[in-house]
C-alpha cells in the first residue's frame, strides 16, 4: 500500500527561519521535512509521509489573510494530499489564528481532512473548535512531544477513515455536536451519584455544559405605525388547508410563505394548523387565533396600521431546532425587508 | 408512611379460559376483560392483542403504557381520584405485575404518539420492548373531539391494568420491597449526619392534550406540593399526555419512577430522601413564576441540602426547568436537572430552549432529534398511517417496504426524562 500524502503548515519560528522580526514573511513551500514535521514524520512511520511543507510568517497571514489563504490553498491543492495538518501552535495566538483558518479553508474548499493543535486558551481555538478538529496540546513548545503522538494518533484515524471518539478519549476540542450513546447505568443512577458528589463538594462531569444562550434584544419601537406595513410570521403551524408543504407537525425542515392578500379573514375552509404540540380544535376551528388576520384587516380598516403584508410565513416551532429556525428567518427576513416590511407580528403558541 | 411492594414477575401473557396468574403465566380471558373495559360512548370499537418481546411486533401510535397493580392492604385503591375514592394511599401493601403492560393504541388523538418495536434496533430504545404486553386497541367513535377521545382512552386503560392487578391480589410475591419515608421532624431526628434530599417532580401540563392528573386532579391548577414518595406507586400520579413520544411520562414511569427507586436505595446511608415536591408546566409566564417560586420556596422549608430536578416534554418547559434549578440554587441548595436534547438532527444545535449558568449539573437522556430507520415488521399493531405526522416523523417516513425513517422522538419512552433509560449523549 502506498503512503498517504500529508502536506504540513507551519510558521516562521518553528521553520527555524527567526521569530519576530521575520514574522512578514510571504508562503513558501518546500518538499522536505521541516521543524516539527521531523517528529510528525517519526511517528507516522510507514503510513504517511510529508510531501510538502508550508511556511508562513504569522503577521503576513494575519495582516493579508485573503491572499495568504489564496496562496496556500494553490500551494496545498498541488500536492493532493490526504490530510493537512497545521501547527501545533500551542499558545501562539496568530499562529493558532492562522492555523484555525487555513484548516478551516482546507478543509471546506478543498475538501480535505484537516487536523492542527493549540492550547484551550489560543483564541484560535475558541475561533474554529467548532469548524475543524484541534488537538488539544499545552501551552509552549515544550509540550511537543505529548502534542505529536496525540495529533498523529487522530491523523491515523482520520487516514484510515476510523470512527472519531469522544473528545476526552482522542483529546480533541468538543465542537459541540451532540451524539447519542448508550451509557452503562440508567440516568436516574448518574443523577443521584451527581447530586451525592455535588453534596460532597466532589469532582463530577455535567453531561450538558450550558452554552451561551443567544437573546435577541428587542429592536426599538416603530416610529409610525399608522404609516408601517406589517407582515404576520408565526411558529404556530398554521397553514392553508391540506398543508400543502407538508410541513412537519414537529421538527420542522422548511418554513411555508403563503399569500393572504384575498382574506379577510381565516376560517376553517380555507386554513388550519400543522402544529402537533397542541390540541389544534380552537386553532383549526379558526385560524385567527393563532394568525390574526381578522383583526389586522381591522386595523387597516380602521387606519390604525399602514398595511398588511400580502404574505404571511409559517413554520412549526414543536420540537424544531434553534439553528433550523435561525436559518429559516435569515432567508426570509430577506424577503421581508425586499418587500419593504417595517415590523413583524411573530405569533407563537 | 410505609409500603411494602410486593413484586410478581410474570413469565408469560396468554389468552385463555379464564382469566388467572398461574405458574407466573398470566392467562386472560379477553371477553372478561373487554367487559371489564367496555362500555364508553366515545369509542366505536375495543379489541385486545398481545405483543411479546422479541416479536416481529410494531406497535402504534402508542397512548400510554400502564403497569398493573393491586392494593393489598392500606387504605384506599390504585388510582385514585380516578378510578378509585380519593384515600391517601402509599401505604400498607400492594402487589404489582411486572415484567407485563397494557398499552392503549388506536386511532391517533393528535400528532403525538409514539412507537413500540418489540424487536429490532427500535426495541433498544423503548424500554417497553422488554414488557409482556397487553395492547388494547381503541377506535373513537366518528366526530369526537381530539380531548374526549383522549379521556376515554385514557381511562380505558387504567380500567384494564385495574382489572388485571385485581388477579394479583392474593399471589404469594416472588420479592417484597420495602420503601419508608418519616414525617420530616423524625426523618431529620433520625438521620441528624446526613444531607437531606428532595425530588422536584415536573409534571406536564401544557394543556390541550399535554396533561397529568394527580389524585384526579388536573395538575395545571395545582401549586406546588408534597407527596410522600410511596404514594407514586399506587398511581397517585397518571399521564393524559399526547405529548412526544420519547419524553412524555407514561403512567407506568410515574408508578416505577426511577429517581425515586434510586433515591431509596441510598436513603439512610449516603443521604435522607426526605419527599417529594410535585409542580407543573404551565405556558403562562406568571403561572411559571409562582410555580418555580413555590418550588424553590418549599425545598428550603424543608431545609433540603440537595434536589433532583425532573422535566417532562421540552421546548416551552425547558424554561421551568431552568426557573426551578436557578431559583432552588438560588436557596443554596445543591441541584441536579435531568432533562433530553433537541440538538437538531445533526446536533449541531443549541440542545435547550433556555440555560443558566446555574444549572452546572445536568443529566442527559439523548438527544431525540436523532434519525433512526426502523426496519418492516411482520405484524402491525395499531396503524402506521400516521407515522408521517406524528412527532418526530416527516413527510415520507413511512417507506413503501413498510420501514420508518423517524427522529427518536417518535419512540415511546426513547428520552424519558426521570433517567428511566441509559440513552444520553456526548458533545463531540
Amino acid at each position: 500500500m502506498s503512503k498517504k500524502r500529508v502536506v504540513h503548515y507551519i510558521n516562521q519560528f518553528f521553520a527555524g527561519i527567526g521569530g519576530e522580526e521575520k514574522a512578514d514573511i510571504k508562503p513558501e513551500v518546500r518538499e522536505e521535512v521541516v521543524g516539527p514535521g521531523m517528529a510528525f514524520s517519526t511517528s507516522l512511520k510507514e503510513e504517511a509521509e510529508i510531501v510538502a511543507t508550508i511556511i508562513c510568517g504569522d503577521s503576513y497571514f494575519n495582516e493579508n489573510v485573503e491572499e495568504a489563504k489564496a496562496e496556500i490553498m494553490e500551494m496545498v491543492k498541488k500536492y493532493q494530499p490526504d490530510l493537512f495538518i497545521a501547527g501545533p501552535a500551542f499558545n501562539a495566538g496568530r499562529y493558532g489564528v492562522a492555523c484555525g483558518t487555513i484548516a478551516k479553508a482546507v478543509q471546506d474548499e478543498l475538501g480535505i481532512d484537516v487536523i492542527t493543535g493549540m492550547y484551550t486558551e489560543n483564541p484560535g481555538a475558541d475561533m474554529y473548535k467548532k469548524s475543524v478538529y484541534i488537538i488539544e496540546t499545552g501551552n509552549s513548545a515544550a509540550a511537543m512531544r505529548k502534542a505529536v503522538p496525540d495529533m498523529t494518533k487522530f491523523a491515523l484515524k482520520l487516514l484510515k477513515g476510523e470512527e472519531i471518539g469522544a473528545p476526552e478519549e482522542d483529546k480533541y476540542m468538543s465542537r459541540g455536536i451532540r451524539r447519542n450513546y448508550f451509557a452503562e447505568e440508567q440516568g436516574s443512577k448518574r443523577a443521584v451519584n451527581m447530586l451525592i458528589k455535588k453534596l460532597k463538594g466532589e469532582e463530577y462531569i455535567t453531561e450538558y455544559p450550558m452554552p451561551d444562550f443567544d437573546r435577541v434584544e428587542a429592536n426599538a419601537a416603530v416610529k409610525d405605525i399608522t404609516k408601517a406595513k406589517i407582515a404576520l410570521v408565526t411558529s404556530g403551524g398554521t397553514v392553508p388547508k391540506g398543508n400543502p408543504d407538508k410541513i412537519e407537525s414537529s421538527s420542522a425542515s422548511k418554513y411555508g410563505k403563503y399569500d393572504i392578500s384575498n382574506f379577510t379573514d381565516l376560517t376553517e375552509a380555507d386554513h388550519e394548523t400543522a402544529h402537533g404540540g397542541y390540541d389544534p380544535v380552537y386553532a383549526n376551528q379558526d385560524s385567527d387565533r393563532v394568525l390574526p388576520v381578522d383583526v389586522l384587516r381591522d386595523l387597516e380598516k380602521e387606519g390604525a396600521i399602514g398595511e398588511l403584508h400580502n404574505y404571511f410565513y409559517t413554520t412549526v416551532g414543536n420540537g424544531t431546532s434553534v439553528a433550523s429556525s435561525k436559518a429559516f428567518a435569515a432567508e426570509f427576513a430577506k424577503e421581508l425587508i425586499a418587500d419593504g416590511v417595517q415590523a413583524v407580528i411573530l405569533t407563537s403558541t | 408512611m410505609r409500603l411494602e411492594l410486593g413484586n410478581i414477575f410474570i413469565k408469560n401473557v396468554k389468552f385463555g379460559e379464564s382469566t388467572k396468574i398461574e405458574d407466573s403465566i398470566l392467562h386472560i380471558n379477553k371477553e372478561e376483560l373487554l367487559a371489564a373495559v367496555g362500555g364508553d360512548e366515545h369509542i366505536k370499537s375495543i379489541d385486545v392483542e398481545l405483543a411479546h418481546p422479541g416479536e416481529e411486533i410494531r406497535i402504534t401510535p402508542v397512548k400510554d403504557v400502564i403497569e398493573p397493580r393491586v392494593k393489598v392492604e392500606g387504605p384506599g385503591g390504585i388510582f385514585p381520584g380516578m378510578l378509585s375514592k380519593v384515600d391517601t394511599v402509599g401505604t400498607g401493601r400492594t402487589h404489582a405485575l411486572k415484567n407485563i403492560a397494557v398499552v392503549t393504541a388506536g386511532k391517533i388523538v393528535g400528532f403525538q404518539e409514539g412507537i413500540i418495536d418489540m424487536t429490532g434496533p427500535g426495541a433498544e430504545y423503548t424500554p417497553f420492548s422488554k414488557l409482556h404486553n397487553i395492547v388494547v386497541v381503541a377506535e373513537p367513535a366518528d366526530g369526537i373531539k381530539q380531548h374526549e377521545h383522549e379521556a376515554a382512552v385514557r381511562t380505558i386503560g387504567l380500567k384494564a391494568a385495574q382489572f388485571l392487578g385485581e388477579f394479583a391480589k392474593n399471589i404469594e410475591p416472588d420479592e417484597v420491597k420495602y420503601y419508608e419515608t418519616e414525617p420530616l421532624l423524625e426523618s431529620v431526628a433520625k438521620y441528624p449526619d446526613l444531607p437531606k434530599v428532595g425530588y422536584v417532580y415536573m409534571l406536564q401540563t401544557q394543556g390541550l392534550l399535554h396533561d397529568t392528573y394527580v389524585y384526579g386532579v388536573d395538575a395545571k391548577k395545582i401549586v406546588p406540593t408534597l407527596l410522600y414518595p410511596t404514594e407514586t406507586m399506587d398511581g397517585a400520579i397518571v399521564s393524559g399526555n399526547c405529548v412526544s413520544a420519547c419524553d412524555k411520562n407514561p403512567t407506568y414511569v410515574h408508578q416505577n419512577n426511577s429517581i425515586i427507586e434510586d433515591l431509596y436505595e441510598k436513603h439512610g446511608k449516603e443521604i435522607n430522601f426526605v419527599g417529594v415536591i410535585i409542580t407543573n408546566e404551565n405556558v403562562y409566564l406568571a403561572d411559571k413564576e409562582r410555580s418555580s417560586n413555590w418550588t424553590a420556596k418549599l425545598t428550603r422549608y424543608l431545609g433540603l441540602d440537595g434536589v433532583i430536578v425532573s422535566q417532562e416534554g421540552f421546548g416551552n418547559p425547558d424554561t421551568d426547568l431552568i426557573m426551578n434549578c436557578k431559583k432552588i440554587e438560588n436557596e443554596g441548595i445543591k441541584t441536579v436537572i435531568v432533562t433530553d436534547e433537541y440538538a437538531g438532527r445533526d446536533g449541531a444545535s443549541q440542545s435547550l430552549a433556555d440555560a443558566d449558568a446555574k444549572a452546572d449539573a445536568v443529566v442527559t437522556n439523548g438527544n431525540a432529534n436523532e434519525v433512526i430507520v426502523l426496519p418492516p415488521m411482520k405484524k402491525i399493531i395499531g396503524s402506521t398511517e400516521y407515522v408521517d405526522v406524528i412527532a418526530g416523523g416527516f413527510d415520507g417516513s413511512l417507506r413503501t417496504d413498510g420501514s420508518i425513517e423517524v427522529e427518536i422522538q417518535a419512540i415511546t419512552g426513547a428520552t424519558n426524562e426521570t433517567g428511566f433509560v441509559k440513552l444520553s449523549s456526548k458533545g463531540y
